[in-house]
């Protein structure tokens, strides 16, 4: 799709806006996006990533400021580096790694719509996640297990089910 | 001033070899994010405590030489000039962000730049590999191989629940970038590339010019990268990432065969007259240099043009940048001075081609 702005650049940026119940699509690329900083609600010149993440995190707060409630939302502070959840939701960035315990309630929507998920599943690191890879290698011998039952290969399941037992050993051990 | 043969030739080693589909995939890069526990971010970080980050990550590679992938030297970039700078920021051996905010910024980088390891970047660590070629799978070996290098000397900041703690939240959970520039003309031409870009979108991939972030796709080069790192493996997003660059390859080469059987004569015309114009133009924009040199890569792929090589087109790709342009030929060049430079370099490097 072009962008319907200059017709010559792909558009990248797909929205929509409703203006008194009329609906408006959107089809820019960022060059224009960024040139037409007034299209983007919350944007006004400077068009970055921050900016649109900001633009998602003050949705959180969209009450803030009305309700004593939502104030609090904005002034929870991360005890290690100082910065305030509104801080947070201004720059689109966190202040430390502390940041994302402080702030964990208000990070699963956020994720959810950055990401479309809330976990992680990938790597760990593994000299401080020895523990956690063990656990993950127990979940996925027990998916194996069930599947194998299911299957009726009961020998199979009964050697998944002792290198179960010899792993759950061994992190009780730690 | 330290030493910088980084800045003074254009194209890095690793650019020289081809790797796979090297005429539709220009290179493959990995970026991995980490963090250090109980640091602020470089964000909040003041001088000193930017400084602790460096003496923390900088001896870990100097202890460890035996990596594998070369010396590495370190490189502070308080310690260097704008220009150079802005020379390893179009020769993508440090991201924009370092060069333009670069309090106790650095940068080890191994001898044949394939490896460059930035620190205090927006984020306290950041590795990354790049590969000519479509190796995507081969950059994050190399990249995680040296993850863990760093890995077994300092604490991570990580969390069972999160996974990698990174300073902006569009890289939590893997930290893990991967991206791919490919050179597209065909699908530009037939009008086909906003269809395919958006269903690339689709899939949690997103599409930039090849600067990075906010940069326009010059000279029909795009980089495809994955949007999303929590919820994902590293594994599922190389391999998807994977499996749509290979489907983008495909639809390329069915463009340009198209576009031969269509149009030989209107192809072949354009790569001549583009390829005529860089050898004889006295007068050069960046933006038109970038789309000639496409049309000549073009004609050098599908077999129209036998030289200049492919490498040598890497070479001038970088070398038409306006930091390496004054680098090249005095640091006070103004836009007017560099579109005449910028020709007097494509004409000798050109001409001496027949």
């Amino acid at each position: 799709m072009v962008c319907q702005e200059c017709g010559a650049r792909p558009a990248t940026l797909h929205f929509t806006k409703i203006v008194n119940g009329e609906k408006t699509e959107f089809h820019i690329c960022e060059h224009c996006a960024r040139e037409k900083g007034e299209l983007i609600p919350g944007t006004s010149g400077g068009f970055s990533i921050h900016s649109l993440l900001s633009g998602l995190l003050d949705l959180e707060g969209a009450s803030k400021g009305k309700t004593a409630a939502a104030s609090t939302v904005q002034d929870v502070r991360c005890e290690e580096c100082g910065m305030t959840y509104g801080q947070f939701s201004k720059l689109g960035r966190f202040g430390c790694s502390s940041c994302y315990k402080y702030f964990d309630k208000g990070l699963d929507p956020l994720f959810k719509r950055v990401h479309g998920s809330t976990a992680h599943v990938g790597k760990v690191p593994r000299r401080a996640g020895v523990q956690i890879q063990v656990r993950r290698q127990i979940d996925e011998l027990k998916e194996n297990m069930q599947q194998a039952i299911a299957q009726e290969e009961f020998e199979t399941a009964a050697e998944l089910r002792d290198q179960i037992r010899k792993l759950e050993k061994e992190i009780a051990q730690e | 001033m330290p030493n910088l043969r980084f800045t003074e030739q254009a194209l890095s080693e690793w650019m020289r070899s081809g790797g796979s589909h090297s005429e539709i995939v220009i290179s493959s890069r990995v970026r991995i994010a980490r963090n250090i526990v109980h640091h602020p971010f470089p964000l909040l970080a003041n001088e000193e405590q930017a400084e602790k980050v460096m003496d923390v990550l900088a001896p870990v590679i100097d202890e460890n030489q035996a990596t594998g992938y070369g010396t590495f030297q370190l490189v502070k970039l308080d310690e260097l000039g704008e220009l150079d700078k802005t020379v390893l920021v179009e020769k993508h051996l440090i991201s924009p962000n370092l060069a333009n905010d670069s309090r106790g910024g650095a940068v080890l980088l191994n001898e044949d730049e394939s490896v460059s390891i930035m620190i205090n970047e927006e984020d306290h660590l950041r590795i990354q590999c790049l590969f000519p070629g479509f190796q995507v799978k081969e950059a994050w070996d190399r990249a995680t191989s040296i993850d863990d290098i760093f890995e077994a000397a300092v604490d991570y900041a990580f969390d069972d629940r999160r996974g990698y703690l990174t300073s902006c939240p569009t890289n939590v959970g893997t930290g893990l970038r991967a991206s791919v520039m490919m050179h597209l003309p065909a699908l530009v031409m037939t009008q086909q590339i906003g269809r395919i870009l958006s269903a690339v979108n689709q899939v949690g991939l997103t599409v930039r010019g090849i600067y990075g972030e906010g940069s326009e796709a010059a000279g029909n080069i795009f980089q495809i990268s994955n949007q999303i790192t929590l919820g994902q493996s590293e594994t599922e997003i190389i391999e998807n990432l994977h499996s749509v660059v290979i489907q983008i390859i495909e639809h390329e080469r069915n463009a340009r065969q198209r576009l031969l059987n269509d149009s030989a004569l209107r192809i072949t015309d354009r790569v001549m007259r583009s390829y005529g114009i860089l050898k004889y133009a006295a007068v050069m924009d960046l933006k038109e240099a970038s789309q000639r040199l496409s049309d000549v890569r073009l004609g050098v792929d599908v077999g129209i043009l036998q030289e200049p090589s492919i490498s040598v087109l890497n070479e001038l790709n970088v070398k038409t940048q306006p930091g390496f342009l004054q680098k090249t030929f005095g640091d006070k060049l103004n836009a007017a001075e560099r579109d005449m430079y910028r020709a007097k370099l494509l004409r000798e490097t050109l001409g001496t081609t027949h």
